[in-house]
């Protein structure tokens, strides 16, 4: 197939934005500092933006979801060990698939 | 913060990406299938998993693909379901500012969330070694490349239904990398908040990113909130 230079360019836009995401918040923070209240904000992200990433996912869910969710939770509450839970979540929502 | 930068600091990061570039293997496998899907070229799919390297932002971007390619949509697009990383950045400045200046950018150019939350709770927990966040970010971007272009090449031959439990590998992470991240009753409130507003948001800007940035932002600033009246001795 020939490559299609509009795909290249919204590409490459795609990649410009993306870049200035990842560098452009601690470039202008190393610059400018931040309030308490704006740093103090901030210790809170790391938990608030993967819930926020998860809560919708898991409202609009299927039951084999919400089980494999628990399933990853529990497994990486008492193990620690990232992969096993991914896998124990996986495995969790094809059985309830499979099986119901 | 005396930063270090070790080789074994290096490794520690690799070996606990593995699982990670596993466990993102899917969701990477699914994106190089619906670049297939959109009739772009291998090269086109090597480049945007390469140089973009946001899963989420290309599958947003890749649902309003067009020919010729929108290239105000596909750049609006991720900067939408990217501006999170402009507000995860500052976090890793313990370890950034200890590094030089192409050190710090090169090592933001790579920022995805999974690295991002192990290298915070290490960073919690007294970590100094700002090679930890390399050793965990090469081999994620790697195993994402292999991935996604192995979906690619095999979108013609396999024909995995969309709701295919495999898929939910891609939440299962953001789940598990949720644990760690806990540290007491007192992250109950902004995380109920954040919760909450981002499933109202999801559900009023449909095919949109919008909510995870409005529920982390409205988390945080609840959480503040509640640390501020318990510092002034109301909480």
């Amino acid at each position: 197939m020939a490559e299609d230079p509009s795909n290249l360019y919204a590409i490459a836009a795609m990649a410009a934005v993306t870049l200035a995401c990842r560098c452009g918040g601690y470039f202008v923070f190393s610059r400018v500092r931040p309030t308490p209240f704006i740093r103090n904000a901030m210790t809170h992200l790391p938990g608030c933006i993967f819930i926020s990433y998860v809560v919708p996912r898991l409202i609009t869910g299927s039951p084999a979801t919400w089980i494999g969710a628990i399933f990853t939770i529990l497994t990486m509450a008492l193990s620690r060990n990232l992969g096993a839970s991914i896998a124990a979540g996986i495995a969790a929502t094809w059985a309830v698939t499979a099986f119901l | 913060m005396q930063v270090v930068f070790t080789r074994a600091g290096f490794w520690r990061g690799a070996y606990r990406a593995l699982p990670l570039a596993l466990g993102l293997a899917p969701f990477g496998f699914v994106t190089g299938l619906v670049i297939a899907h959109h009739g772009l070229s291998l090269l086109d799919c090597v480049l945007m998993n390469v140089t973009v390297y946001a899963g989420a932002a290309q599958l947003v971007a890749l649902a309003n693909w067009t020919h010729p390619a929108p290239i105000v949509a596909a750049a609006f697009a991720a900067f939408v379901v990217n501006i999170r990383f402009m507000l995860m950045g500052p976090v890793l400045a313990p370890w950034l500012d200890g590094l030089s200046l192409a050190g710090r950018y090169a090592s933001l150019s790579l920022l995805v969330d999974h690295a991002w939350a192990i290298s915070v709770t290490d960073i919690r927990n007294g970590g100094r070694d700002a090679a930890l966040y390399a050793g965990l970010s090469l081999p994620i971007w790697a195993g994402w490349l292999v991935a996604s272009t192995a979906g690619f090449l095999l979108a013609r031959s396999l024909n995995l239904p969309p709701h295919h439990p495999i898929f939910f590998g891609a939440l299962a992470a953001f789940l598990a990398l949720l644990v760690p991240l806990w540290r007491s009753k007192a992250d109950l409130l902004p995380w109920l908040v954040a919760g909450g507003v981002a499933a109202v948001a999801a559900q009023v800007l449909p095919h949109t990113s919008w909510y995870i940035l409005i529920g982390a932002v409205s988390g945080c600033l609840a959480g503040a909130m509640m640390d501020r009246r318990r510092e002034s001795g109301h909480g």
